[in-house]
């Protein structure tokens, strides 16, 4: 498949929608209608749970705060439906502001039952508050005019509906692909992944918070207009929990599948109404929602995966051309060789009692290879970490370039120009090698959510495109660009990490035991790789285990016994010290 | 507000919050040894509310005919998964327990009830029939998928508790019950009138959280439980089948959630689907506790009963509301101050 063939599928699946409605019955096209307003919830999801992992079980009430909202403005004041989208909107996006920057600070599960709390609190108000009809809702609603045609049948708001979901598909594709989603690709890995790529997660998760929150607020406003009564009923709990479920149906994190799954979700709905009393008489309304949720348990138990994933696997590759040259991102400054690059001095990091990393001090001048190295338990990670700003020293100051970062986040830490790889490899492994590298120059590169979605990116994305493919080959990985991430073996993964943290462009690489777990072969190769990295001059300070490994590589070498530094020196100095000696292989008597 | 009407509100929700508190001591159970959020706790308190209320009417509770159902599918399922491992030996023992031990209970307590027996043996009738309910849902739905994330597990119990409720609708019909007071016994405290069923409330919740540290202090099977909260794989390795502690859990929580269920059934009238609130209030005390701590999870269990007991003396629309979002700060403490490894979800 090329990018023309999949062009030419969705002028095809755009031109069926637009036909549809001349050939359909009018129940039919009610059905289409309602399967258009739960997509735009059902996409918004997929962002924030199938792509930004968040998952959230209270996007009903975000319907119901902007269907509410223009019900308000439309039925009980008497202004345009207009208004009332603008004042759906701007209110639903306050409140998941308001949420998100009070919740999404929350971790795993914990999140995720905020969403019931909120969802539920939220859905109470509607039935309980003064001015909002309580339970028996608003009712004559207007309907949505453009000029002086009032949409008043399914035919009419059909366009409407079926309109706004094609251009939110396409934004939805082009931020995706964009900075900003590539970014948002990146949060399922995890705070620490995403942090030291100079990426604010609370802010990227903020962000795809209220761009669900959005697409929930247009659906809300959508069907206010529509069915023009409103009640409690379709913005509580068991809605939201079906928006997931369509999400999840569809293939959480694809966009398109947000729109198979509510269509999935809402022909399955609709056939149980109309065969479950065939089955039992009377008893159908009560069937349905036990249907329905032994389905839903029934699928995440066998297939997580949902359809369009399942159904995209067995399609062709697409084929995609290789970056072609552009012009480079901005560099940045480099110091001169041999200046004072890293300044660690009296750092000291305890844990209750323990003093894992105590009084240590040293530094890193441009240009070289320096070594932490000692026993386990000697704090090594522990003073990677502080370096890294994933922990905070309790005493000691820590400069980089001239400048304190002893308290800087972990993402400001990464943006200064220290980038880092990990000991565990952290890769997106559905991601492309391409994709991966290109995560490395978030920090270097501007473009956000509205030159993502409307494409005014292009020269900065070529720019990034060429850079990642650079680096790829730079490290020797360039011949398979698209390859996916988790399909290398461990040596080539610990590679792909170096070309992401080159593609910052960094002034220190910081290498968390990269030689854990390698064959000879791959740590030979590793070890020519760095070496080479030596000769353009970039500064390397390496946190390895490996003695074999560093001895033959590094300029100069820092030991760490217990916490604290036992000795420094260029490593056959290191080799022939006792106390180093004594250390690893408990004494030489 | 006068100090008596403080009083009374106080009492009130210290009696709700008891109720509250033994449905979240189960959650908390459930929660360390199978990390399955177990929402449909509620529903288990309310299905044995409304099934005590059949037997007082002398009907046979849905209950029973759920109970049967729920076993065939179990039995079927194991059978299947025992085939497929190639296990079929231990097809009996996976008969008595999945089909005929659900079974008998449901027999004997029809024989029983056509003896028109006393209250005392009504109650133990109740609790009998639904405390099979939950080991068999473990069974069927969180089984297959012991080792997913908390995350899917949770999007599961929710999932599972809309499906009790279209059940218990079914089962139960639409009308609401309240049984008959256990008690006619009242006292003076203080200048403040406390009802027996009160006493009754917080004298169980206490002998049950009582009776739960004596079994998980002093038994073998209270230490294996612990000990496959602390560490799945390693109580695996020790001879503790994760399964079995599990199913145990099921059971005790079961019988802790329908005894609140009974206690709560004369103070305030029970739907088929009130347990979703009592679960989620149970909840939101079970979260305080941080879901792992079970005198942490009375405490706030309590906690939520008073605020909601006051609350709705401010504002009875608004009581639910306002619990609900109390929660939000709570998760916000409790996940301050618990110590999170680096969570990576699952592709």
């Amino acid at each position: 498949m090329t990018r023309l063939h999949i062009q030419f599928a969705a002028a095809a699946a755009v031109l069926c929608l637009a036909v549809a409605p001349f050939v359909l019955s009018p129940f039919s096209i009610t059905l289409m209608n309602y399967i258009g307003i739960y997509s735009l919830v059902a996409i918004g999801l997929a962002l924030l749970t199938g792509v930004g992992g968040i998952v959230s079980f209270g996007q009903a009430a975000f319907v119901g705060v902007a269907a509410y909202a223009t019900a308000w403005v439309s039925a009980l004041n008497g202004h345009s439906p207009w208004l009332g989208l603008l004042f759906g909107v701007a209110l639903t996006c306050g409140v998941a502001t308001i949420l998100g920057l009070v919740t999404l600070r929350l971790q795993g599960h914990f999140l995720s039952l905020s969403t019931v709390a909120w969802g539920l609190a939220i859905g109470f108000l509607f039935g309980n508050v003064e001015g909002l009809g309580r339970f028996n809702g608003i009712s004559s609603i207007p309907p949505i005019s453009l000029g002086s045609l009032a949409l008043v049948s399914s035919k009419q708001i059909y366009f409407l509906i079926w309109g706004i979901v094609t251009v939110i598909l396409f934004l939805g594709y082009n931020v995706l692909d964009s900075r900003l989603g590539r970014a948002m690709r990146a949060l399922r890995g995890g705070n620490t992944l995403v942090e030291s790529l100079g990426i604010n997660a609370f802010r990227i998760k903020l962000v795809t918070f209220v761009i669900a929150a959005f697409l929930a607020s247009l659906s809300g406003w959508l069907y206010a207009h529509m069915s023009r009564f409103i009640s409690p009923g379709p913005f509580d709990a068991g809605m939201g929990i079906e928006y997931l479920m369509m999400s999840m149906v569809g293939g959480a994190g694809s966009l398109l599948g947000g729109v198979v799954g509510a269509a999935v979700v809402t022909l399955l709905k609709n056939s149980v109404q109309d065969y479950l009393p065939l089955i039992a008489k009377g008893a159908s309304g009560q069937l349905e929602i036990v249907a329905f949720s032994a389905l839903f348990i029934l699928f995440l138990q066998w297939a997580r995966q949902g359809i369009v994933p399942f159904v995209a696997r067995s399609l062709p590759k697409t084929r995609r051309a290789r970056p072609q040259p552009a012009p480079p991102l901005p560099r940045r400054a480099q110091l001169a060789p041999g200046e004072l690059l890293l300044k660690v001095d009296g750092a000291e990091r305890r844990f209750g009692g323990l003093v894992a990393v105590n009084n240590v001090s040293f530094e890193v001048r441009s240009g070289e290879i320096l070594a932490v190295i000692g026993p386990n338990g000697a704090g090594k990670s522990t003073m990677f970490n502080c370096l890294t700003g994933a922990l905070r020293v309790n005493k000691g100051d820590i400069v980089f370039a001239g400048r304190p970062i002893t308290r800087e986040a972990q993402s400001r830490i990464a943006k200064a120009g220290i980038a880092r790889t990990f000991q565990h490899v952290k890769l997106r492994p559905r991601m492309s090698l391409l994709e991966n590298v290109m995560l490395g120059t978030y920090a270097r590169t501007r473009a956000g959510l509205f030159a993502g979605a409307f494409r005014v990116n292009r020269r900065e994305e070529a720019s990034v495109r060429h850079e990642a493919l650079m680096q790829l080959e730079r490290v020797g990985l360039g011949e398979k660009p698209f390859e996916l991430a988790g399909n290398l073996p461990l040596g080539n993964q610990r590679i792909l990490e170096i070309a992401r943290a080159l593609a910052a462009d960094p002034t220190l690489l910081v290498l968390d035991e990269p030689a854990a777990g390698l064959r000879r072969q791959e740590k030979l190769r590793l070890a020519e790789l760095l070496r080479s990295l030596r000769a353009d001059h970039l500064t390397i300070l390496i946190v390895e285990h490996d003695m074999e490994f560093v001895m033959s590589l590094v300029d100069r070498i820092v030991v760490l016994d217990f916490g604290s530094k036992l000795c420094e020196g260029a490593p056959a100095a290191i080799r022939s010290d006792e106390r180093v000696q004594e250390a690893y292989l408990g004494g030489v008597a | 507000m006068t100090s008596d009407i403080a009083a009374i509100l106080a009492i009130d929700g210290i009696a709700t919050g008891a109720v509250y508190a033994l449905v979240a001591i189960g959650t908390v159970l459930i929660f360390t040894v199978t990390r399955v959020i177990f929402i449909p706790f509620g529903d288990i308190a309310a299905f044995t509310a409304l099934t005590l209320a059949a037997l007082d009417a002398k009907r046979f509770p849905g209950t029973g005919a759920l109970v049967v159902i729920l076993a065939c599918l179990a039995t079927l399922i194991e059978i299947t998964s025992l085939a497929r491992s190639g296990e079929l030996r231990l097809l009996p023992r996976a008969l008595s327990f999945y089909l005929l031990l659900p079974l008998a209970v449901v027999g004997a307590a029809w024989l029983v009830m056509r003896m028109d027996p006393p209250l005392a043996v009504r109650l133990v009738l109740a609790l009998m029939l639904t405390m099979p309910i939950s080991p068999l849902l473990d069974r069927i739905v969180f089984r297959p998928i012991a080792d997913g994330t908390v995350l899917l597990l949770l999007t599961v119990s929710v999932a599972l508790h809309f499906a009790l409720v279209g059940l218990g609708l079914l089962f139960f019909g639409p009308e609401g019950v309240r049984t008959e007071p256990l008690t006619s016994f009242s006292t003076v405290f203080a200048g403040v009138l406390i009802s027996g069923q009160t006493l009754l409330i917080v004298i169980a919740a206490l002998v049950f959280s009582g009776l739960l540290f004596l079994f998980f202090d002093f038994t073998l099977v209270g230490k294996s439980l612990r000990a496959t909260a602390v560490n799945r794989t390693g109580s695996r390795l020790m001879g503790i089948r994760p399964e079995r502690a599990g199913t145990i859990a099921y059971l005790l929580g079961s019988l802790m959630a329908g005894v609140s269920g009974i206690l709560i059934a004369p103070v305030n009238t029970v739907f088929y689907d009130s347990g979703f609130l009592i679960g989620l209030k149970a909840f939101v005390g079970a979260i305080v506790g941080g879901m792992t701590s079970y005198p942490g999870a009375a405490i706030g269990a309590v906690g939520v009963g008073i605020l909601e007991s006051f609350a709705s003396f401010e504002s009875s629309a608004l009581k639910d509301v306002i619990v609900f979002s109390l929660l939000i700060p709570i998760l916000i403490w409790r996940s301050l101050a618990s110590l999170h490894s680096e969570e990576e979800i699952e592709e």
